[in-house]
């Protein structure tokens, strides 16, 4: 069976007069239908734009996007921007970090989620605000019907991170993209965002793609982890085995610098330096000079993803290869 | 709703109050004796004193003030100094004047500058956004009384296509929308949009270029919204902004064009006031800066309305 993503060698670079940076370096990927994959990573390290990139959405006069991508069969490399635009929203949505910004401020929460069933399926008027009134109160909104008509300011934050979930998942998309969408809300309110996004993927059996830069949330909602570094994705595994055992050094520093269970008592420790400029990409591996394990062999080349058990990769010399023959 | 339109018109009554009070007062202040103007200079002071005491110019400016607003509430803005007939029936056809001018010079400047400033907003740093930006620029800065000279020359003149100046082939009474008038209100109207057209370009293109970096511009394209959906949202967005600015530049219009008015002897408000100013016809003066000011107002006051009506952000109780 075709995998709902299909990811291989994706490079985005971001050119402009003055300098291209280089944000993602070949990423490669698959995710079954219904299963959830969490980028995690810094600022910076290219998680954003890699989810981006599942809907061709970075700004489309300044990227240049290599590689495959496909979405549910289809190409996004290479498809015309016109037939995008049906694919966008309907196989694949996206929320979003900021529901105070990502949201039209001067129409209602109805209407929003209205235009957004209406571009993609021929309803009537009457129809498509049942339909968002039954979308509300799939998300949970307290006093649906009286939201309808509010505009987002009325709203709180985790209301309209709600709206904003209604909205994505008004056409019933086959992958959710979410960016980093409880980073802008109170603790209370991102557990039970979380929460609803669990429920919601389950019900609805969509694949989900998260960003985050946080592990509590991606021990959360995760089947799998990704971890990127320097646009790359430099370790990958299932949730609970790449939290409790770390292959590559940036991820264990990672763990390491996070208040978890594991870490009771002990003093947390941190990545010495700062992530590599992407303007200019070093030729070898990008963690080594904040590496503490750092050789000759890490500067002359990227290191290739190695894989020690079936289901796990990072891409450290360090790490051994034991399955050659899974790996293709 | 109802309230808040009810209080934003009840605010307009202070307002054109204290406007009428600013009004008399600058005419009181600016030198020069109205009477001066009218009586020869060896008139006895006899003479003078009486007709002072008949225009009430021999009363303390307190009480004049007061007769004249009391007299303007009954709607009688006096009569002219220098010609003796009521102010009301020479600046009634004046007002209808400038309000074609001004309406006709707006609706070119707003139309050329929502399109030249919704294209730059939308284009930003390209070439059209050069082009168009150099045309606001050149609208803002070129002096529209030397442009209206400069049209006169090359389209009256020279070419001899339209007539230079007047309001029509019978003067200012007898306006009718046909060719025979309009070809009149060509001129000056063009050169009166150049000034709208500039500002409304840069408004817009500044307003368009803000929304079109927000972040729900990117939701709108992240939900399949094709380029004519995401237009929709963002004219809602920017309408506020550009009205705000087209009610203010309109008013501008009303009262401003003096210059190019006289440039092409357009028979209207700026026109009456040029000459009211000249003769010292303090009723006359008074009048028109009344009327234009309270134009200014109205259009505020509509503006706010509108703002009120397309943005739910704003308050409304």
């Amino acid at each position: 069976m075709e995998p709902l993503v299909h990811v291989r060698d994706l490079k985005v670079r971001f050119v402009s007069r003055d300098s291209t940076v280089h944000a993602v370096n070949g990423v490669d990927f698959d995710l079954a239908p219904r299963e959830t994959l969490c980028i995690l990573g810094e600022s910076g390290s290219g998680k954003s734009v890699t989810l981006r990139s599942l809907m061709r959405l970075n700004p489309p006069r300044l990227t240049k996007m290599t590689g495959t991508v496909r979405v549910g069969g289809h190409d996004l490399v290479t498809t015309s921007e016109r037939s995008l635009a049906d694919i966008r929203g309907s196989v694949v949505s996206m929320i979003f970090q900021e529901p105070m910004t990502a949201l039209d401020p001067v129409f209602t929460i109805g209407m929003q989620i209205r235009e957004t069933i209406r571009r993609h399926e021929t309803i009537s008027r009457e129809d498509a605000e049942r339909r968002a009134l039954e979308l509300l109160e799939l998300v949970q909104i307290p006093s649906a019907k009286r939201r309808l008509a509010a505009y987002p300011h009325e709203l709180s934050g985790g209301l309209r991170q709600r709206a904003m979930i209604a909205i994505a998942l008004s056409c019933r998309p086959k992958l959710l993209l979410a960016d980093e969408p409880t980073t802008a809300l109170d603790a209370t309110v991102q557990i039970q965002i979380l929460l609803l996004l669990r429920k919601l993927q389950q019900d609805m059996g969509m694949g989900v793609i998260f960003v985050t830069h946080d592990l509590g949330v991606a021990a959360e909602i995760a089947d799998r982890v990704a971890v990127m570094y320097a646009g790359r994705f430099i370790e990958e595994g299932p949730v609970s085995a790449l939290m409790r055992d770390p292959l590559h050094p940036y991820a264990q520093g990672l763990l390491g610098a996070t208040v978890h269970g594991g870490v009771r008592g002990k003093r947390l420790t941190t990545i010495p330096g700062a992530p590599p400029n992407l303007a200019q990409v070093p030729t070898g591996c990008a963690f080594a000079p904040r590496c503490a394990y750092v050789e000759p062999a890490c500067l002359a080349a990227v290191p290739a993803a190695r894989s020690p058990i079936p289901g796990r990769a990072a891409r450290c010399i360090r790490v051994p290869d034991h399955a050659v023959s899974t790996a293709a | 709703m109802i309230f808040y339109l009810i209080r934003r018109v009840l605010y307009a009554i202070p307002i054109s109050l204290a406007v009428s009070l600013v009004c008399f007062m600058l005419v009181h202040i600016a030198p020069g004796d109205p009477i001066n103007a009218i009586v020869p200079p060896d008139a006895p002071q006899a003479v003078v004193e009486q007709i002072k005491h008949e225009y009430g110019l021999d009363k303390p400016l307190p009480v004049q003030f007061g007769l004249w607003l009391y007299q303007v509430s009954q709607g009688d803005l006096g009569r002219s100094l220098a010609t003796g007939r009521s102010v009301w029936s020479d600046l009634r056809p004046a007002t209808a004047n400038t309000l074609r001018l001004a309406v006709t010079a707006s609706l070119i400047g707003f139309v050329l500058g929502l399109i030249l400033g919704g294209l730059a907003g939308t284009f930003r740093g390209t070439w059209i956004d050069r082009i168009a930006t150099t045309f606001a620029v050149a609208g803002v800065s070129i002096p529209h009384y030397w442009l209206g000279m400069v049209m006169v020359i090359l389209f009256s003149v020279t070419l001899g296509a339209l007539p230079a100046m007047g309001a029509g082939p019978g003067g200012a009474t007898d306006w009718a929308w046909d060719w025979a008038h309009i070809q009149y209100l060509i001129l000056p109207a063009v050169t009166l949009s150049v000034i709208p057209m500039g500002i409304i370009t840069r408004t817009v293109r500044g307003v368009v270029g803000e929304i079109m970096n927000q972040d729900f511009v990117n939701t709108l394209r992240g939900k399949g919204m094709l380029p004519r959906n995401i237009f929709l949202h963002v004219v809602k967005n920017a309408a506020p902004n550009a009205l705000s600015v087209m009610g203010l530049q309109l008013g501008y219009l009303m009262g401003g064009s003096i210059l190019v008015e006289t440039v092409f002897s357009w028979p209207g408000t700026g026109f009456l006031l040029n000459s009211a100013i000249f003769q010292r016809d303090i009723p006359l003066l008074q009048g028109t800066i009344l009327v234009l000011a309270l134009f200014f107002v109205a259009l505020n006051l509509i503006v706010d309305l509108v703002q009120t009506a397309l943005d739910p952000r704003i308050k409304r109780s």
